[in-house]
């Protein structure tokens, strides 16, 4: 066992630290609670055992205390207002771009049985089970499936949202420094589901922007049959690269699996009606 | 009319056959010892069409024990599975089998099961009652739980079992995505034993309200009876919303309907909202019983008031409200705004507090008490720095952004066995123990009982505390195999060498039960009160006979049996000639357990979409109803004579 292999606790970016942060205070203050019970426990079931020498008091009628109870309905009262607040406070700036003064990143997800597609909107690429982004720079994630519920999980980067068909779901990830962080569907899809494991890949923006030309030399187009093949082979895949996409393949998706009834996603993928 | 389906036997790997040839012999032995000790006529009289709440909970322990052995070796399997990176001893799809099954068996079958058995063993003799409010009804709940969870067993030989997880979330359960006969097991079993569940819910609020014994106002009663009022309670509200889930995705699967489906208009979320609209009131539904069995057993070996009555009361009702407000905790993750996050997240902590409380009066019912460590006591301390963990842990779930990092990763697994453990099956079986006596007549053997308990109690942290971990290294539940190199390996080797010594601990439990059986004249409990114990069951015979109070006790205050006691007037509790009445007594019948095998039917129907089939069963279910309405007489008196006989017989006069 290595302290490495502890994803959650080894944040690479503002929203997984945020997310680490309320966890540690989260265990703090549960453990005002679970530290006296645990001592009050050994204390009192070693003191009043029933021995015929045993000198401790002994009051079989004594049930009731005000102060007491005040005091055990207080704690907790306390504790969990102190908890609220923090946890109020992070769920409404989780929804927000972690940083303001750099430009966003859009990159669309769909999960499918049984891989991970990822469509580039800005840069007209998409990849399979790998998922470039550039460092320092807030990514928007748009996550739909056009499969079972999935999650969309990079814990390194933050925590999971789910991938679901018909909706759009967004979520704002962001990595400091380059590296490549482990990420794996949060949601059971069925058989091939234990091998839905992708990663991320955080690169400076220069090699970003290198990286998306290479892809776009290199690897070949992504046609509307080879969607449909994607979409529709029951397997898991290899990491794959495509130099282009179908246009609004992703909107599509979205639409065709009961987004067209759903207004707020309609709007954050930017479709008309 | 083309059947969809064909219940063929399931086949392509050894656990199945082996599955197959024992389910094959045990019933051949059965059968044989039915016959050959011609013991047919015994079964169905004194057990199949008992209508007795003390026999139906009896029924209830047994099923319970089965099926935590069965769910317990799916866990033994699955921990088998995961022990190494890239096994091969299950493949996907019987993982996936396995561990929807474990989940739903240990819910539905186990934890439901042991809870009902508290109810109808201790109820009724607490509240100074002669039986249920419906003992008829009774005896439905019981055998549409037990056809339910035959319904769910058998799919593992015929047909296939369920493989979407006990949640069963839509669209996965959908046709498209998931065609076998598995799912509609699942869910025909979930809708018979749900029958049985609404209706034992029903039968305990009425029977509490309105049958308990002259005197006994409702801040007299016993805590558990109140827990069993809020839980009953629970029940009522909640089982509506899983019948109207698993029918609308039944008819989106057998009738091609789209409330779930992807596109088309279904929208699988609102199964999600449903689902748990019911699924987490449930959680509470298994743990109330259990905090009213602790409610009972800190006092009796603290030789102690229970601490805070008033407040326990109050927590108990407080939970049973709050339960139902918080439902969404379990898709944080789904995309709500952040100020429903905000909202489910704070209230979900705040039904820490009323918990919490309980676990303070708990631990100051022992201070200044004199504490015996009998097994009951054993398993109820045990469960106190468990539950408080998992309560904790509770808590950091609760906090929404917390969260998005345990979803679904095995930290939320570690989490809910522990206080499903920690509390549900430690109560459950502190609650065996306890009233074991007043069951049978003998208490269970103590030695044996420790050794199972330190084996469980150790088992169980050496198998949960490195889930914990690897929820937080990422790994996530549901999958079947794993990569090296993540760091995972050691930890779920020693989760998996925990699992077995749990296992272990359950067959010492069953070697005690065994055991103590063999050696019952020794352990023979022939006060009626072996444990010095404070409430009105303790003051009958073990067992008590069939119509429990011979004459109806009156109630003045909380603790009556054990205030009669302290004073030295534990004989006015005995009956008197004089006071002797005919007693009025439930006809045994043996249509609720027709009802409910017509029932079965008609689920076997559904799942193999056989529609010739459920016609039959339903019409069975209506005969069996409408000769049950023409029935005139259905109870009997018990002349005085005869009670007072059997009064005499007990030693009681």
């Amino acid at each position: 066992m290595n302290g490495d292999h502890f994803l959650v606790l080894n944040p690479a970016g503002p929203v997984a630290r945020i997310e680490l942060h309320l966890i540690v205070v989260s265990i703090i203050l549960v453990l005002i609670v679970v530290i006296p019970v645990a001592i009050l426990l050994a204390y009192i079931t070693r003191r009043y055992r029933d021995h015929p020498d045993n000198k401790a008091p002994y009051m079989p009628e004594w049930s009731e205390s005000k102060v007491l109870e005040i005091i055990w309905w207080g704690i907790p009262v306390t504790i969990i207002a102190i908890l609220g607040v923090y946890t109020a406070y992070d769920t409404f700036a989780l929804v927000k771009p972690p940083e303001k003064n750099a430009t966003p990143v859009t990159i669309q997800v769909t999960s499918l049985n049984w891989k991970w597609l990822f469509q580039y909107p800005e840069q007209g690429i998409a990849t399979v089970n790998e998922c470039d982004i550039p460092v320092n720079r807030p990514v928007q994630f748009v996550i739909t499936a056009n499969s079972p519920m999935n999650g969309f999980w990079v814990p390194q980067l933050g925590g999971q949202e789910y991938a679901m068909p018909g909706m759009a779901m967004r979520l704002w990830l962001q990595a400091d420094h380059p590296g490549i962080f482990y990420g794996h569907g949060g949601n059971f899809t069925g058989r091939g589901y234990a091998k839905m494991d992708f990663h991320v890949v955080s690169r400076p923006s220069a090699q970003f922007a290198q990286w998306v030309q290479t892809v776009k030399k290199t690897a070949p187009a992504l046609t509307s049959k080879g969607y449909n093949q994607l979409v529709s082979s029951q397997n898991n895949t290899p990491t794959l690269f495509y130099s282009s996409y179908p246009a609004g393949s992703f909107e599509r998706t979205i639409r065709h699996q009961g987004g067209m009834y759903m207004q707020r996603d309609l709007t954050i993928i930017g479709a008309s009606k | 009319m083309l059947p969809h389906y064909w219940p063929t036997p399931v086949t392509g790997d050894p656990l199945i056959y082996g599955a197959d040839v024992s389910i094959a012999l045990v019933s051949i032995a059965i059968l044989f010892v039915l016959f050959y000790y011609k013991k047919w006529g015994w079964l169905w009289r004194e057990w199949l069409t008992t209508v007795d709440h003390k026999k139906i909970g009896i029924l209830y322990v047994i099923a319970a024990l089965l099926m935590l052995f069965r769910g317990g070796v799916d866990g033994l399997l699955m921990r088998t599975q995961l022990a190494q990176p890239n096994m091969h001893f299950l493949e996907s799809e019987h993982y996936n089998q396995v561990f929807s099954t474990h989940g739903t068996i240990m819910i539905l079958f186990v934890a439901m099961p042991f809870m009902f058995a508290l109810f109808n063993i201790v109820i009724p003799l607490q509240i100074g009652a002669r039986d249920v409010a419906f003992p008829y009804l009774n005896a439905i709940s019981f055998w549409m739980f037990f056809f339910g969870a035959l319904l769910l067993n058998i799919s593992f030989v015929i047909g296939g079992s369920p493989d979407a997880g006990w949640v069963s979330y839509a669209p996965l359960t959908e046709k498209q995505f998931d065609p076998g006969p598995g799912e509609n097991f699942y869910l025909m079993a979930l809708q018979l034993s749900g029958i049985g569940s609404m209706a034992t819910g029903i039968n305990f609020l009425v029977t509490i309200l309105r049958m308990r014994a002259p005197g006994m106002t409702l801040m007299r009663m016993p805590l558990l009876t109140w827990a069993v009022l809020a839980a009953s309670i629970i029940i009522i509200y909640a089982f509506p919303a899983l019948t109207i889930a698993l029918a609308l995705l039944l008819i989106d699967r057998v009738a091609g309907a789209h409330f779930f489906t992807m596109g088309h208009g279904g929208n699988p979320m609102m199964y999600t909202n449903l689902f748990w609209i019911w699924g987490h009131p449930e959680v509470y539904i298994v743990l109330l019983p259990v905090f009213g069995v602790f409610s009972e057993v800190f006092p009796a070996f603290s030789g102690k008031r229970v601490f805070g009555y008033s407040s326990m009361v109050a927590s108990l009702m407080a939970i049973s409200i709050v339960s139902f407000l918080l439902w969404a905790h379990h898709f944080f993750t789904m995309g709500a705004g952040p100020g429903v996050n905000t909202y489910f997240g704070i209230a979900s902590m705040a039904i820490g507090i009323p918990t919490g409380v309980k676990v303070f009066n708990w631990m100051f019912t022992m201070y200044r008490g004199r504490i015996r460590m009998t097994m009951p006591m054993r398993w109820a301390v045990g469960f106190i720095p468990n539950f408080v963990i998992g309560g904790a842990t509770g808590v950091m779930l609760a906090a929404a952004p917390g969260d998005y990092q345990y979803h679904n990763s095995f930290f939320l697994i570690a989490h809910f066995h522990q206080v499903l453990i920690g509390g549900t099956i430690y109560g459950s079986l502190a609650g065996m123990y306890f009233w074991w006596p007043k069951m049978f007549g003998f208490t269970l053997d103590e030695k044996r009982g420790r050794i199972a308990f330190w084996l469980w109690n150790v088992g169980f942290y050496v198998t949960f505390f490195p889930q914990y971990l690897l929820g937080l290294m990422g790994m996530t539940r549901r999958i079947y195999t794993y990569p090296p190199g993540m760091g995972w390996t050691n930890l779920n080797l020693l989760s998996t060498i925990g699992a077995f010594l749990m296992g272990l601990g359950f067959i010492y439990i069953v070697w005690d039960i065994l055991y103590s059986t063999m050696h019952r004249s020794e352990l023979k409990d022939v006060t009626g009160d072996p444990w010095n114990a404070r409430s009105l069951e303790w003051s009958l015979p073990s067992p008590p006979p069939h119509y429990n109070f011979a004459v109806v006790p009156t109630v003045t205050r909380r603790d009556e049996w054990w205030e009669l006691k302290k004073s030295g007037r534990a004989d006015v509790l005995r009956p008197t000639a004089q006071d002797i009445e005919a007693i009025h007594m439930p006809n045994n019948s043996g249509k609720p357990i027709i009802f409910s095998v017509f029932f079965f039917i008609v689920g076997l129907g559904f799942v193999f979409e056989w529609y010739a089939v459920i016609v039959i069963g339903l019409a069975g279910v209506l005969a069996t109803m409408l000769l049950r309405s023409v029935e005139e007489d259905t109870g009997h008196h018990i002349p005085a004579e005869e009670v007072r006989h059997e009064e005499m017989a007990l030693g009681r006069m």
